[in-house]
This record gives C-alpha cells, sequence and structure tokens, in this order.
C-alpha cells in the first residue's frame, strides 16, 4: 500500500497547493496549508512502515509545529481583521507599490 | 481463504477512505462558505486518520483525531464563528479565470513532476533502503512505546526546542491577539 499512499498523499498536496493559490480568503488559505502539511505526514506515516518508527516521531514534531502555527497565524489574521474589517487578502495591501 | 478475504477487505477500504479523502479535500477547496470548507476539511482528517491506523499507525491515528480534527480545526471553526464570517461574501472569494488556469496548471506541473519522480530511478546514493537490521517492533511495549524510545532517547533536543516553540507560540498568539491596553491608559 506504499506506492497508493504515495499517490494520496501528492494528490492531497496538489489540491492544497491549488486552495491557496485560487481562494482569497486568509482563513482558507491557511486550512489549505494544513491539508499540505496533512499529506506530508500521509508520506511520513507510509514509509515509517519500510523504514523504522522515526517518521511517526516526525509526524508527531510536524503536528506541534501545525498547532503553533495555527494559533498564531489566527491571532494575526484576528489583528488584521480589526483594523481592516475583512480577511479577504485583496484588501490586506499596504505594502503595495 | 480468510487470509484472502482480509486482504481484500484491507484493500477496499484503503481505497475508500482514500477516495472519500480526494472527494473531500476537492469539496473543501471549492466551497464558498468558511464553515463548510472548515468541516469538509475535518472529514479529510478523519479520512487520513483511518488510513493512519491501516498502515500500522495506531498512534498517530488517534493524535491526529486529538490534535488536528480536535483542536486545531476547532480554533479555526472558533475564529471563523468570532469575526463572523460563516456566511461567506455574497460574492465568492476565488480568484478570477486567470488565477484558476494558473492554479490549475501549477497544480498539473506539480503533479506531473510527482509522477515522473516516483517512476524514475534514482542512483544507488539516493534511494532510501529499508532498514537492515532493525529491531523487529516489540509488542509488548504496545502501540506507544516503540514511538516514545526514540522521540525521548535520540530526538530529546528536538522534542524540548518544540516545547520551547509552543510556549513561545502561546506567548505570541496571546500578544498579538489581545487588545493594546496602552492607548486606553
Amino acid at each position: 500500500m506504499l506506492a497508493e499512499s504515495l499517490a494520496l498523499s501528492a494528490l492531497l498536496f496538489t489540491i492544497g497547493v491549488i486552495g491557496v493559490l485560487t481562494r482569497r480568503n486568509a482563513i482558507i488559505l491557511f486550512m489549505c496549508v494544513e491539508l499540505m502539511l496533512n499529506a506530508v505526514n500521509l508520506s511520513f506515516v507510509a514509509l515509517s512502515k519500510l523504514h523504522g518508527v522515526g517518521g511517526q516521531v516526525f509526524v508527531i514534531f510536524v503536528m506541534s509545529v501545525a498547532a503553533a502555527e495555527a494559533a498564531v497565524g489566527l491571532a494575526i489574521i484576528i489583528a488584521i481583521f480589526r483594523h481592516r474589517q475583512s480577511v479577504n487578502l485583496e484588501d490586506i495591501n499596504l505594502l503595495k507599490g | 481463504m480468510g487470509n484472502v478475504f482480509v486482504s481484500l477487505l484491507y484493500g477496499f477500504n484503503f481505497y475508500l477512505f482514500g477516495l472519500i479523502a480526494i472527494a473531500s479535500a476537492l469539496l473543501f477547496v471549492t466551497r464558498k462558505s468558511p464553515v463548510a470548507a472548515a468541516l469538509w476539511l475535518v472529514n479529510v482528517m478523519f479520512c487520513l486518520a483511518a488510513l493512519y491506523v491501516m498502515l500500522d499507525a495506531q498512534f498517530i491515528g488517534a493524535i491526529q483525531v486529538l490534535v488536528y480534527a480536535g483542536a486545531i480545526m476547532v480554533v479555526f471553526l472558533f475564529v471563523v464563528m468570532l469575526l463572523n464570517l460563516g456566511r461567506g461574501d455574497a460574492d465568492s472569494d476565488m480568484r478570477g479565470s486567470v488565477g484558476r488556469i494558473a492554479a490549475g496548471a501549477v497544480g498539473l506541473a506539480l503533479l506531473a513532476e510527482v509522477m515522473v519522480l516516483a517512476r524514475s530511478r534514482f542512483p544507488e546514493e539516493l534511494t532510501l533502503r529499508a532498514a537492515q537490521g532493525l529491531a523487529p517492533v516489540d509488542v509488548t511495549a504496545g502501540v506507544i512505546g516503540p514511538i516514545a524510545g526514540p522521540l525521548f532517547n535520540e530526538y530529546l533536543l528536538a522534542f524540548e526546542l518544540t516545547s520551547i516553540l509552543l510556549l513561545t507560540a502561546i506567548v505570541g498568539a496571546v500578544l498579538i491577539g489581545k487588545k493594546r491596553v496602552t492607548d486606553a491608559r
């Protein structure tokens, strides 16, 4: 089931990339990043069956980094929403020349 | 006979959960409402948890349900509802046709790249070999024991750094998220 897992992981990662490129809502963008992290986790778990349990340990690290990223990222989104009343990325253009 | 049946059932369930995961992921990126998108993403995560269990990573499957589906997605839904974005805008937040075509092209290129990589033969030094003298998984250690061993021995430094990262994230999130009190004083 290794090949199937890796193919599924590649598909999910691609769907996440397409989501990041097509959406403008900052919260949905964050969720697409979570989907990409999940896709990579699936590869780690599938390969850990072949190469020892180190892959699963790495998945735990990825999950804690994802949790930290979600907390800080959503706090930033709330702070931006307070200023702009919007989470649309087109409205956040302060640095646009 | 029984073995063949079990392996057939295993394969069927594997493909079933894989297809549900892909379908949910596609629905997730196309939903307009953030709440609907978040719930489809939760569905993807549950399917991945089932796949982890089928790949002999039961602990990771449980953690996936607890941390991802249970904690991270709840934070997302909480923020969506806190900012009152649940209905989605009147017009979709999708980018225009140029953006969609670009995203489709990048996605296809990425997929083609991965598929070519999966089929190509690498030089011997670059390939991952199945570990040779790897100790067989100790059944008496249960499901968590084999993960806890390396986590608290070989990866101890990374583990401690992760806890510092989480502490920093907590402080940072509170500091960014709270209203400024200096102005009100």
